[in-house]
């Protein structure tokens, strides 16, 4: 749901570059004390993983693709503020190599992808999670609650996608609303599936490696690292 | 403060085999699966199409011209799916920099800050 050049008037997309501008100092203030030893690899990698993740259009209902978002993925192994700079991260690559989203749209594309469907839903998702753990567990809770929450991650950001083109007179609300939150609900399942089975196969590999699992490591090896 | 990077991949060998699978998957999803995906609009372009407004994207110049891989096309590539691929791995390099980038500058400021504190304070020191 990149929103190309034309699409936002300029009132809409300077209010939301101010915005997003605004988030992204301070992600970078808040992950400042965390980024120590060998997260920034990480960061490095889950950006390129989400980059090449979000080439891959998977076909949806009538004609129409969708492709994975990422962001409550990098929220979750990374932490949220971690999570959103490698959002704006993979949408800057995308708007400046690829013309993919437009650059009078950055802003909205980060504030759509990486505010709504990254800190927003992330934070969501911890709120119904935290209390979820105490009664069936940490490892069933984190994943019961990403499942759902990655799939509320794309339809917050096509509602709030379909907000901004009717404050920006390009389109009434009540036509594209239902039509953007309807498409995207079938692609937001394709992001609960993506989002949950990468979350498995870390969390059987390297739990120390998620940041949102605050149950104990799993197998034996994975805190071999952290001994030395 | 210099980086002791064999030490650093001996102690951490699990973490760094890791990152390097990972590495690896997204370059062959990038290389290898992304010039077979979906060419279908996708739900943002499908709505502009059906609702009409499409044509606003269209008849706008671009605010950025310069971009070298429109639409994940690689210039000077005829096969599309190869040019697709190439796209899809410079991408994913480019991608793994510019984060490791942002990463390192919210390092450097975290130094900065540290560094400036205590002689922020002189009064503190013993």
């Amino acid at each position: 749901m990149h929103i190309p050049d034309g699409f936002l008037d300029p009132k809409t997309w300077g209010t939301l570059y101010g915005v997003s501008g605004g988030t992204t100092a301070f992600a970078l203030y808040k992950v400042r004390d965390r980024l120590e030893g060998n997260k920034i690899p990480l960061l490095g990698i889950t950006a390129a993983f989400i980059f090449a993740a979000q080439m891959l259009n998977f076909p949806v209902a009538g004609g129409t693709s969708g492709h994975f978002l990422g962001a409550m993925l990098a929220c979750v192994l990374l932490g949220p503020f971690e999570g959103f700079l490698v959002m704006v991260t993979v949408l800057i690559v995308q708007c400046f190599f690829f013309a993919d989203g437009g650059l009078t749209a950055l802003g909205a594309n980060i504030f759509n992808m990486g505010i709504v469907g990254g800190l927003l839903s992330y934070y969501l998702m911890v709120l119904v999670k935290a209390p979820l753990s105490r009664w069936i567990g940490e490892k069933k809770a984190l994943l019961s609650s990403v499942a759902v929450f990655s799939w509320v991650s794309v339809v917050l950001a096509s509602a709030a996608c379909a907000t901004e083109l009717a404050i920006s007179g390009t389109v009434p609300f009540h036509v594209t609303f239902p039509a953007m939150v309807g498409v995207h609900s079938l692609i937001g399942i394709g992001e609960a599936i993506i989002t949950t089975g990468a979350l498995v196969v870390v969390l059987q590999s390297r739990p120390d490696l998620v940041d949102a699992y605050k149950g104990p490591a799993l197998s034996p090896s994975a805190t071999a690292g952290e001994v030395a | 403060m210099a980086i002791d990077i064999k030490k650093n991949l001996r102690e951490n060998k699990g973490l760094w085999v890791f990152l390097g699978v990972m590495l690896v998957v997204a370059i062959l999803l990038g290389v290898f699966v992304a010039p077979w995906a979906s060419s279908s609009p996708d739900g943002l372009e499908k709505v502009a199409k059906d609702k009409g407004f499409m044509k606003k994207a269209e008849e706008e110049k671009p605010a950025w011209k310069h971009s070298p891989m429109k639409d994940y096309a690689f210039p000077g590539v005829k096969s599309e799916k190869a040019s697709t691929g190439i796209s899809g791995l410079v991408g994913v390099l480019i991608t793994m920099a510019a984060a490791t980038a942002i990463g390192l500058l919210a390092l450097g400021l975290n130094r900065l800050h540290k560094r400036k504190a205590p002689t922020g304070g002189p009064a503190d020191a013993p």
